[in-house]
């Protein structure tokens, strides 16, 4: 029962074991901290860049135009705006060339709230991520997905963006990567023995890593969490769980939900949603970034160019409030990006509508 | 160190025949064969020395370079075809560079570690960390280049290049160049730079540093020279600066006419060489003319060349897929 974080640890080591990865870098990427999410440590590629998000950009695309495969790390999305024409530029560089350079790295970067952490620290980047082509962009809701999502980027020719979750970062998949301990408490407390670095002194720790295996998820394949006949409820990351808890709890209340783990937001697998919504004439698109120009109007208007007809309910998008951030308090927080309360409430909502 | 007659001889030729292209491609923007020209007219003695001196290939042994816009001399004098320029300048499908997406001067070589240049100012002083961590790690002769104006050192990526490039222990086999023509478009260096020169600021960072007349192709074939062979061989980043002149503005948007109040570089060393006998008057005057009417011949070619199909435009978007993705 490997946490998000450990499970993007483990797929790293495996990146760099298996899969050619030679540089995994930021800041406090490498010893003594291993990333202030803990989601480096132990790895022998890690090591720590200066305090410059342009030039942890600007690197990985040279280590990329090199032929080298790096993952980078942008300690918080919030600090990755000031980086925007590179990402672009890391967008273009094939098509800018005719096809001739590709660059195969991956900037991974926590996003959205959960974590109180106020206004610098809880900002979400999927819709301004997905306004930048060229880019492979991905979000897991689960450690297990996370795990194989991070392999799949790995090994990808073009640059990809992985998107985590900072509010799941620490729950535990109820599905087990393939060669970690056993799911049990004894598993847990085995796994963090063999790869958490110790909190005192961590000059002599070195990890053992379980025997992992290559467990890819592929990059653009949607998945189904839960099948329903009522609605389709669409989302990833943060929200994701949140949507399959609300499901189950509108199961008693008669009304009966299906729930897409979008998994890869570009390139999107639309064949997946298209085939859901058309059976139920229902959808619900959930995610916590800000509303205008969010990614879900996208999937909304997607919905409404190639569904209209068979449509029962106009298409419904809840995400965040359009504000500078989110503040601190609870009360702000819990207010200003979706909430299980507000997602059973808009699903309740689209049940309702007259056909 | 002394250059010989042929050597002298082949980079006339080759700064002849970077000038000749550019003033083809300024007359194609001028005939409406093209939609904007940006290039480097006046940088030929510093350029074409430092074409002629890079390691040319493909991958880690060999240098990388990281240009900008005004790098016609270089890729000219490793070997470029110039009717390839012609090709970009008029998008045409056969565009090597871009496939008719970018403008002139935009070059892309993968074959000669040639990154793609971009509009975008200075940003070529970030990608250049990663290539040269690379060589780093791998070892060997194999350097990274970054060039780029000196208004664009006011960039904070520049600063990025000095701080990554100077690292403890870490420090990268990086050339770092600037060519100071004193402009910004249509802003005046003096009026906001207060630093004496720009290769002082390497110093701050432990940097090696030179300032060179980039107009005398001597000084800098053997600035140029030196410098590569301290990165080779230390494996250290070098701040190179060059003044140099821009002889036909910025861009298409200062109306690319010839500026007479420059030094124009390739008329000063045609007078040297001459006086010392390298080449003479007369076969001078024919290269020149030979090197016009061949570029003339070029450029109706290219005219006569298609555009790419409106259906490619998707392609290339992700590594090897062509078409409409999604």
């Amino acid at each position: 029962m490997a946490t998000m974080v450990q499970a993007i640890r483990m797929a790293l080591h495996y990146g760099e074991e298996h899969l050619g990865v030679t540089d995994i870098f930021g800041e406090d990427v490498g010893a003594p901290l291993g990333g202030v999410f803990t989601g480096t440590q132990g790895l022998k590629t890690a090591w720590n860049s200066p305090l410059d998000e342009r030039g942890i950009v600007g690197a990985a695309m040279g280590l990329g135009f090199a032929g080298q495969r790096c993952v980078a790390e942008v300690q918080f999305c919030d600090y990755i705006y000031n980086t925007i024409d590179l990402l672009k530029l890391a967008g273009m560089q094939c098509w800018a060339s005719a096809g001739q350079f590709n660059l195969p790295i991956t900037i991974m970067t926590p996003v959205g709230s959960g974590i109180r952490g106020s206004i610098y620290h809880s900002h979400s980047f999927d819709a301004t991520m997905t306004h930048i082509p060229g880019w492979k962009i991905v979000m897991p809701s689960n450690a297990l997905d996370a795990y194989g999502l991070m392999l799949s980027c790995i090994v990808d020719p073009n640059p990809c963006m992985f998107l985590i979750p900072k509010a799941l970062m620490r729950v535990r998949s109820d599905e087990a990567i393939p060669g970690e301990p056993p799911l049990t408490p004894e598993g847990d407390k085995q796994l963090r023995e063999m790869i958490d670095a110790p909190l005192a002194d961590r000059a002599r720790w070195q990890p053992r890593w379980p025997e992992l295996i290559d467990c890819r998820v592929p990059i653009g394949q949607a998945v189904t969490k839960r099948q329903g006949r009522d609605m389709t409820v669409v989302s990833y990351g943060r929200t994701l769980p949140l949507c399959v808890q609300a499901a189950n709890q509108l199961m008693h209340e008669g009304i009966d939900a299906e729930v897409i783990d979008l998994r890869t937001l570009w390139p999107l697998d639309w064949g997946h949603l298209e085939a859901s919504i058309r059976r139920t004439g229902r959808v619900l698109f959930v995610n916590e970034d800000t509303e205008v120009t969010n990614f879900g109007e996208h999937l909304v208007r997607r919905t409404v160019s190639s569904l209209f007809y068979e449509l029962q309910a106009a298409p419904v998008l809840l995400a965040g409030e359009f504000l500078p951030g989110i503040g601190l308090a609870d009360t702000l927080e819990s207010s200003s990006v979706p909430q299980l309360e507000s997602i059973i409430q808009h699903m309740k909502h689209l049940a309702q509508q007259k056909a | 160190m002394e250059l010989a007659p042929k050597l002298l001889k082949q980079i006339y030729e080759t700064m002849v025949r970077t000038r000749i292209l550019e003033e083809r491609l300024i007359r194609m923007y001028k005939q409406s064969d093209g939609y904007f020209w940006i290039g480097g007219p006046g940088e030929e003695a510093f350029n074409v020395p430092l074409g002629l001196l890079v390691h040319k290939g493909e991958g880690l042994d060999y240098d990388y370079l990281h240009l900008h816009y005004r790098s016609c001399g270089i890729v000219t004098a490793m070997g470029a075809e110039p009717i390839d320029a012609m090709r970009q300048m008029k998008n045409t499908a056969l565009d090597p560079y871009s496939g008719g997406r970018n403008f002139s001067n935009h070059f892309a070589i993968k074959k000669w570690n040639i990154v793609p240049v971009t509009s975008t100012i200075e940003t070529q002083y970030q990608t250049a960390i990663g290539t040269a961590l690379a060589q780093k790690r791998h070892g060997g002769r194999g350097i990274t280049i970054v060039n780029g104006g000196d208004a664009g050192t006011a960039e904070g990526d520049f600063a990025s290049c000095l701080v990554w490039a100077s690292r403890p222990q870490a420090e990268l086999p990086i050339l770092i160049i600037v060519t100071n023509n004193e402009w910004g478009i249509s802003t005046a260096a003096a009026t906001q730079r207060s630093s004496t020169h720009i290769a002082d600021r390497g110093r701050a960072f432990g940097i090696k540093t030179e300032l060179v007349q980039g107009n005398d192709v001597w000084e800098s074939y053997n600035a140029i020279h030196n410098a590569m062979e301290y990165v080779r061989k230390e494996r250290r980043p070098f701040l190179l600066e060059a003044k140099v002149s821009r002889l036909y503005g910025h861009s298409s948007a200062t109306g690319c006419n010839f500026i007479t109040e420059e030094v124009d570089c390739l008329a000063e060393f045609e007078k040297k060489i001459i006086g010392a006998g390298v080449i003479s008057l007369d076969e001078a005057t024919s290269f020149r003319q030979a090197v016009s009417d061949e570029f003339l011949r070029a450029s109706q070619q290219v005219k006569q060349e298609a555009l790419p199909t409106a259906e490619t435009r998707y392609d290339d978007v992700f590594y090897g897929q062509k078409g409409r993705f999604w």
